[in-house]
């Protein structure tokens, strides 16, 4: 099988069979502070270029940064949900480098004493535990943002000059770098993406960046290395970067296994690169080569003092931190009673979040689930969106759910107001008066339709009488027939058991 | 060209690699003559590695501070005209740079 690459790839579960794979993550997260890492400037996305600069995110002569307490607070904290150890005294340092992107001609960052070290994540892949080990959190500022101009649109290849826009330069970035995870075999690529999923909902619990990695301020690098199953030394890793989805984190691995394999399987040696990864392809091609870009000559940054972070304020935090996803998902599968794969599928749907929020707003656990993940997950589904963001809220979904519960509508109806919900009529009981579609009571409609009903079929009514209950099904039919589905089964069989069998208990 | 026998330890090749780090066009004759130069440098500052101050801390600030932080509050920018009149070129309100060849962000 090949690719417009030209890489020659190997089939996936051949390989798995003879090589085991090693990953690795460098994930990064821009915080959601108001303001900059050493400066005042804000960090809205979206703000016109260069509008939110200053002296010292410019690296102009004569500033100087002074961190952000807000940052560092969001860094301990992400290091404790990752089960890290706090460093209790820690320094930023410079990394050297001249790229236009960076205007200070180094990105203030830390080296040898990150803020937060050895810690754990535990992800779940198919019922299965892997730990993923945390080597360090540490804290850096972002880059600016090149625009390449000229050859094809934003590519840097025939680009003729780039243009920079330095309003991103100095955001707070949090990088969190796994050990090295070997042992997942042919579920590396799941591991990697289960690790990557699970770490973004840690931080969306934490509340501390919106993580969204469209917009970039969730991204990740994957590195990937492939040994002869046995061997006792790691391969030559490759570095992928540019991996913009949670897909693309499993697809990368995994085309980055059967490239090397092929590769080695020809006794051509991996060599120790970047590459980039494609969304439109899935696959990958080398960028800058690593010798070149490692020579960083980090130094202790001299114009930022030490962070000691005080252990009883780190502790404050520890305490303070919100329930953690995973807890949350034990406890609702505790309160709500469901096996581990019905969660799985409330996961993989993406509808936990909206599924608590309607449980939260009132509505029990199983129509809360039946809603989401059955008529609202089949509408996002045909109009291709996803589920949380269909125009319906969680507390609406409620509503409806209790609509039903009160027998104000029917099931038939419900999918009718749920229509007009999203259709943007309002609320669903605003729907139900606007739109009439309450179930009709024992009105003077619905005693005429039954009354119609038995009138018209005296065969049947001949044999409920003769004790053949069952035949009543087809009068509740005629009688929801002509109401249009309006009236409620339950009180249509009762009001036709009065008339035909007589008076009931 | 004064080559330093006793502690020469810098070569031509590490000159160039210098100063291809700080994109510094460098001439043959010069790699010899700033090895030469850079390594009376580094003799020089190697000599406070002699200090007798194995029980001493590094030091990174002569005074000694941790924790200074600010509030995550806003500061005024700077306007943009002001920004861009620094740049050397500039072109729909960014800064124009010259193309970047053989690397990518």
């Amino acid at each position: 099988m090949t690719t417009t690459t030209g890489d020659r790839l190997l089939d996936f579960d051949d390989v798995v069979s003879r090589y085991e794979p090693v990953i690795g993550l460098e994930t990064h997260v821009e915080l959601g502070t108001v303001t900059k890492m050493f400066c005042g400037c804000s960090t809205t996305f979206g703000a016109e270029p260069n509008t939110q600069t200053c002296p010292v995110c410019l690296g102009l002569p004569g500033s100087l940064p002074v961190a952000n307490a807000a940052a560092i607070e969001a860094t301990v904290q992400i290091g404790l949900a990752l089960n890290c150890r706090i460093a209790s005294w820690c320094r930023f340092a410079r990394k050297n480098y001249f790229y236009p992107d960076i205007p200070k001609g180094f990105q203030t960052s830390q080296y040898d004493e990150p803020l937060c070290v050895s810690g754990y994540l535990d992800v779940v892949v198919d019922g299965e535990t892997h730990r993923v080990e945390i080597e360090r959190v540490h804290l850096e500022e972002d880059t600016g943002k090149n625009l390449h101009v000229g050859g094809s649109t934003g590519r840097i290849h025939g680009a003729d000059h780039s243009l920079v826009d330095y309003n991103r330069a100095g955001i707070p970035l949090v990088e969190i770098v796994t050990r090295p995870v070997s042992g997942a075999g042919a579920k590396a690529p799941e591991v990697a993406k289960a690790y990557v999923t699970e770490l973004r909902e840690i931080i969306q619990a934490l509340g501390v960046s919106d993580v969204r990695m469209e917009q970039g301020s969730l991204r990740c690098d994957v590195n990937t290395s492939i040994a002869p199953v046995g061997a006792l030394e790691m391969g030559t890793r490759t570095e992928t970067k540019n991996v913009n989805s949670l897909r693309s984190v499993e697809r990368s691995v995994r085309y980055e296994i059967r490239r090397q394999a092929a590769l080695l399987d020809e006794g051509v040696r991996i060599r120790q690169e970047t590459r980039h990864f494609h969304e439109d392809t899935g696959s990958t091609s080398p960028g800058r080569s690593k010798e070149e870009a490692t020579d960083y000559r980090y130094f202790p940054e001299p114009d930022l003092v030490p962070l000691a972070p005080d252990a009883a304020w780190v502790e404050s935090l520890r305490l303070a931190l919100p329930e953690l996803p995973a807890a949350r998902r034990a406890r609702l599968i505790q309160e709500w009673g469901l096996s581990d794969t019905e969660m799985t599928w409330l996961l993989n749907a993406g509808a936990l979040g909206v599924v608590a929020e309607t449980v939260a707003a009132g509505a029990s656990p199983a129509e809360a689930r039946k809603w989401w993940l059955g008529e609202l997950a089949r509408r996002a589904n045909e109009s291709g969106t996803e589920l949380t963001d269909l125009p319906i809220t969680p507390a609406q979904v409620a509503e409806l759910s209790g609509l039903v519960a009160e027998g104000r509508v029917n099931d038939k109806l419900a999918r009718q107001v749920l229509d007009h919900v999203l259709a943007g009529e309002g609320g669903p009981t605003e729907v139900v008066e606007a739109r009439g579609l309450a179930v009709l009571g024992e009105s003077d409609e619905l005693v005429a339709a039954v009354e119609a009903a038995i009138a018209g079929a005296p065969d049947v009514v001949a044999k409920v009488r003769a004790g053949k209950v069952q035949a009543l099904g087809a009068l509740v039919g005629q009688v929801m027939k002509t109401t249009k589905g309006q009236a409620d089964a339950a009180t249509v069989r009762r009001m036709l058991e009065e008339r035909v069998v007589g008076q009931t208990g | 060209m004064g080559f330093h026998h006793s502690m020469s330890n810098l070569s031509r090749e590490d000159v160039a690699h210098l100063a291809r780090l700080a994109r510094l066009a460098v001439t043959d004759e010069e790699l010899d003559l700033f090895a030469g130069q850079l390594d009376v440098v580094l003799g020089a500052v190697a000599r406070v590695g002699t200090a007798a101050v194995a029980d001493v801390p590094p030091t990174t600030h002569a005074v000694p501070l941790t924790n200074v932080l600010r509030p995550d509050e806003l500061t005024p920018s700077l306007p943009r005209e002001a920004v861009l009149a620094g740049a050397p070129a500039s072109e729909d309100d960014r800064f124009r740079v010259p193309r970047i060849l053989g690397e990518s962000a």
